[in-house]
């Protein structure tokens, strides 16, 4: 396998990240929403935090998209 | 014309290209010819000066123009207020500029006028640009950390109620996760913005070699396609709002740090 179509193939596979963050993102709000519909008098403070966590997550499966852009351009 | 380059480049409207023959234009050995991304901040600059200032006018019973700005304002307020505390007013300014620069800037670039032959430049999609916002924030986390608690500052990087032998451990990782914040805030908005902007490419050119090679094909492929396009777009219209929002709320939590240790 030459180099080029390694990287390509490597760039392929980083998708694999960003779906996994997909799984990330979902499971915040989800609990969130769980969360918010036990207790709802509570929820509306809490929507910072649900946000940090959105965040988090969702940087980790940026960091899968910059990986396949770096394999694939640079 | 499309029909002949049936290639659609996805990544070709990012360049960045001088604008109104400016391209020699120098400074101390350097180029600042002035660029479409250039352009386009000063379209948001503008946008966002002529928005706050139509709600400045004080009204006793404010019109809908003075509601709209001071629900943004009010609503930074209480971020800062819920994330900082009080010593959160005094950056009621920064946090509200950058927040509606950012929303501005995504907005701004997700105008559909490329119907009308100007093509909307979407310059937080640049790790550049969102590299120096993400800079701004981290340096006035470190100038106010330092400036009000000196050398203390550093004990940012153990926990409070770290037990001892523990220490070793956490402190090089806090540093690290001290010392990531700009990347990650910077990368956030422009992979966003970026991968967002390349997804809508991509639909397009599906829609346009769709059509092109047929109308089973248009209607197969270019239709279903469209009607996806036009759900991304709703979509990117929220990532553009969220975006804004977690740069702003990140950098009120790294303030929060910087005003009141752990």
């Amino acid at each position: 396998m030459d180099a080029e179509a390694a990287k390509l193939l490597g760039a392929g596979f980083a998708a694999i990240g960003a779906g996994l963050a997909s799984i990330g993102v979902g499971n915040v709000f989800a609990k969130f929403l769980e969360g918010a519909l036990r207790n709802p008098g509570a929820a509306d403070a809490q929507q910072g935090r649900l946000f940090i966590g959105f965040a988090g997550a969702e940087l980790l499966g940026l960091l899968a998209f910059v990986i396949a852009a770096l394999l694939i351009f640079a | 014309m499309a029909a002949e380059q049936a290639k659609v480049d996805p990544m070709h409207q990012f360049t960045i290209e001088p604008m109104f023959g400016s391209e020699n234009w120098e400074l101390a050995g350097y180029n600042i010819a002035f660029t479409n991304s250039a352009l386009w901040m000063a379209i948001s600059a503008i946008a966002l000066w002529i928005f706050v200032l139509g709600g400045m006018k004080r009204q006793l019973v404010p019109g809908r123009w003075q509601v709209a700005v001071e629900s943004f304002t009010g609503f930074i307020d209480d971020m800062l207020q819920a994330n900082v505390g009080r010593a959160g007013r005094k950056y009621v300014p920064y946090i509200f500029s950058l927040f509606m620069f950012i929303l501005f800037a995504n907005l701004l670039g997700l105008l559909p006028l490329g119907v009308l032959g100007v093509h909307p430049f979407t310059f937080t999609s640049h790790f550049t640009v969102t590299g120096v916002l993400a800079i701004l924030s981290f340096s006035i986390v470190l100038i106010v950390g330092f400036w009000k608690h000196g050398l203390h500052f550093f004990s940012l990087f153990v926990p409070h109620g770290t037990p001892w032998p523990m220490i070793p451990v956490i402190a090089p990782i806090e540093f690290i996760s001290f010392m990531v914040r700009p990347f990650s805030l910077a990368l956030r908005l422009f992979v966003a913005m970026m991968a967002g902007h390349v997804l809508l490419e991509v639909l397009s050119s599906f829609v346009i070699s769709g059509v092109n090679a047929g109308p089973a094909y248009g209607v197969l492929i270019g239709v279903p396609s469209l009607l996806l396009m036009v759900g991304i777009c709703a979509l990117e219209v929220l990532v553009a709002g969220i975006q804004a929002y977690v740069f702003a709320l990140l950098t009120s939590l790294y303030i929060n740090d910087a005003e009141n240790l752990h």
